[in-house]
């Protein structure tokens, strides 16, 4: 009987099939550990900018109340509407009432500590508000780096003492600080912004879409579906994805040499930016599109031509809204990688310090990783946060734009 | 060679292929086919796997064209008019000769949309209403009329297959065309859905001239008045379709309907 046995009941057999299901076990083991350490790392990564953001968000401030009936302002309506407004109370000598009333409430000290530049945030609230011109008020005002270091617990001695007893009074405390959001770079850690950098992205970004996306669209549906296939085309072909891999610092100076020898007075501006990462984007566009565009069935294409359609109505009515999603997924990491993209920006002058937001395209501006890059190189500790801070607005970015690419791209998505 | 039986009643030719050549490359796919495909009957291609047949059909509303490698030598007039050489576009010769795949290919889109997209894009009708009418009646023409009326904005995919297969011929027959080409239409179907087909094109027999490509014999004894035996890229018999299955002339004909190869 026992050499009837079939092959797939012996012991042997039953052995292998246990190691089979081992390796099955381990191979599920293994990706599952390492998705549990991508997550780890991200989670480390995640918390590490949120805790160290968060104070960035905040600014140290000192609180001033200021007695304006008997500061002797004149503040009418007219001259507080123009837009030398600011000026007009410098020149009345608001800066110097600022400073007798922080005298008067912090001691001399601590009206040392000051930042220089608060009596404009005084103005600025004048003008949005005159009325209070008529009043008495208290104001939040930026104490200097040293004491903002101070009130950290680092620096000199004699600031911390000095930070100590002004919080125990009352007239030294940390706070929200939207104006973060609002204003741009600034020596003063107290005193930079973020929204200089985020408008200066979004509006580089936006030259990339505009220039990137269509045209690698455009390219790709044509090398798809009208380029004959001959050694020109594969040319091209090899070009395109070696164009992918080039190191994105060889763009920056293509930027530089092409972009801005053709435009010499657009330095530092989001449109020469924006060309330049648009190359970049462009090739990525055009191999998702390409893949995007091969894997629309045939039979589609067959039903459209069948019932009388023209090739470019079969590629507009069928063929592209069919790839789209695709399409969109390749943009999504184009642009992605583009929005995080540093060292081209470097050689085209977008490192520039820029205290004020953008106009336009054509205004000097700094995009959101630059301006990371530049505050971790500054000396004062008040820009560790702040740098944290800026990470954490171009994370936000990175996702609100994904976000809305995946929106769109499930919006699209069918079928078939 | 060809044999024609000679038997067959004088018919108005629909479509005529004058000694028509395929090329792939260098490979002769057809080999000097002349046919004439008459107004009032179905005619069906029948033969072996790679005999030719499909390719020759998708030659009568030029989709190879979009074969870079294909050529096609000889001529094949519609109502007297050589598609390839004449001044025919291949747009409005398609719209006047239309097709149906093998494999139901709807477009991911409405029911509606499918059907009206090819009256939509040659301007057939003037308005919301008529296209409503033409999306109507052509579901009504492919029998699917009664199964999808409350769902016309459901997607085309979400049909059966054989649903899906006769909202193909409704948008086929939506541009109201002069021929209907179907290849192979049911090898992808049940025998339920494959019957709905068959009666389908018993109905729609005389209004346009179809042409089918089929695998089976017996469908091809059922729907058709008109038969052509294809093998090895020639046309090897032509004729009646009952003289073909009954009283077949060459011995490659008789071989393959009583199943001996193919």
């Amino acid at each position: 009987m026992s050499e009837h046995t079939p092959p797939t009941r012996t012991p042997a057999f039953e052995a292998r099939l246990k190691q089979r299901y081992a390796a099955e076990r381990r191979f599920r083991l293994l990706g599952l550990s390492s998705i549990v350490f991508s997550v780890i790392v991200l989670a480390f990564l995640l918390a590490t900018m949120t805790i160290n953001g968060l104070g960035g968000f905040q600014r140290v401030e000192l609180n001033v109340p200021i007695d304006f009936t008997q500061a002797g302002l004149s503040g009418d309506a007219s001259s507080l509407s123009q837009s030398g407004a600011v000026q007009n109370l410098q020149a009345q000598g608001l800066p110097e009432v600022v400073r007798f009333f922080a005298e008067q409430s912090l001691g001399e000290e601590g009206a040392e500590e000051l930042n220089p530049d608060a009596w404009r945030i005084v103005a600025e609230q004048i003008v949005n508000q005159p009325s209070l011109l008529q009043q008495e008020a208290r104001f939040s005002l930026p104490a200097s780096a040293d004491l903002a270091a101070g009130y950290e617990g680092e620096g000199s001695p004699e600031m911390i003492a000095l930070a100590d007893q002004l919080a125990k009074a009352g007239s030294l405390e940390q706070n929200f600080d939207i104006g973060f959001l609002r204003r741009a770079d600034a020596t003063d850690p107290q005193m930079v912004g973020i929204w200089g950098a985020l408008k200066g992205s979004m509006l580089t970004m936006l030259v990339t879409l505009l220039l990137a996306f269509p045209i690698g669209v455009l390219a790709a549906l044509y090398l798809e579906e009208y380029a004959p296939k001959n050694r020109w085309t594969d040319l091209i072909e090899v070009s395109i994805n070696n164009l992918a891999a080039v190191p994105s610092i060889i763009f920056g100076l293509l930027g530089l040499a092409v972009f801005l020898w053709m435009f010499p007075n657009f330095r530092s501006a989001p449109i020469i930016g924006g060309m330049t990462l648009a190359l970049m984007t462009m090739p990525v566009i055009v191999i998702s599109g390409r893949n995007a565009i091969k894997a629309v069935p045939p039979s589609i294409r067959d039903g459209a031509l069948a019932v009388g359609a023209s090739p470019i109505q079969v590629v507009f009515h069928h063929v592209l809204p069919l790839a789209l999603p695709g399409i969109l997924t390749g943009t999504i990491i184009g642009m992605a990688r583009a929005l995080g993209e540093t060292a081209p920006l470097l050689m085209i002058g977008m490192r520039a310090f820029v205290a004020t937001p953008p106009d336009g395209f054509t205004s000097p501006a700094t995009v959101l990783p630059v301006q990371i890059f530049l505050w971790s190189d500054e000396i004062d500790r008040g820009f560790v946060e702040r740098t944290s801070a800026a990470i954490i607005v171009l994370l936000l970015f990175l996702l609100v734009m994904n976000g809305l690419a995946i929106y769109l791209r499930n919006k699209f998505e069918k079928s078939w | 060679m060809t044999v024609v039986h000679q038997n067959l009643e004088a018919t108005e030719a629909k479509m005529n292929a004058r000694e028509v050549s395929v090329f792939y490359g260098d490979k002769k796919a057809i080999d000097e086919v002349s046919i004439e495909i008459p107004t009032q009957y179905v005619t069906a291609f029948i033969g072996p796997s790679g005999c030719g047949k499909s390719t020759f059909l998708r030659t009568l509303n030029r989709m190879n064209d979009t074969i870079p490698s294909a050529r096609v030598e000889g001529e094949i007039l519609l109502d007297g008019e050589d598609i390839y050489r004449s001044k025919m576009d291949v747009v409005q010769l398609r719209a006047r000769v239309g097709m149906v795949f093998q494999k139901p290919n709807p477009f991911p889109k409405s029911i509606y949309e499918n059907i009206a997209y090819g009256p939509k894009i040659h301007g057939l009708a003037e308005d919301k209403g008529s296209l409503d009418e033409i999306v109507e009646r052509s579901l009504k023409r492919a029998g699917l009329w009664d199964e999808v009326k409350d769902r016309l904005n459901d997607s085309g995919t979400a049909l059966s297959g054989g649903q899906q297969q006769r909202l193909c011929i409704a948008r086929a027959i939506a541009v109201d065309p002069e021929v209907i080409l179907m290849d192979e239409p049911c090898s992808a179907l049940d025998p339920i859905a494959t019957a709905k087909i068959e009666e389908l094109i018993a109905e729609l027999n005389g209004r346009y001239a179809i042409v089918i490509v089929t695998h089976s014999m017996q469908q091809a004894a059922r729907v058709s008045q008109r038969t052509a035996f294809f093998h090895l890229g020639k046309m090897v018999e032509y004729g009646r379709t009952t003289d073909i299955f009954t009283n077949p002339l060459e011995q490659r004909t008789q071989d393959y309907i009583t199943g001996r190869y193919g």
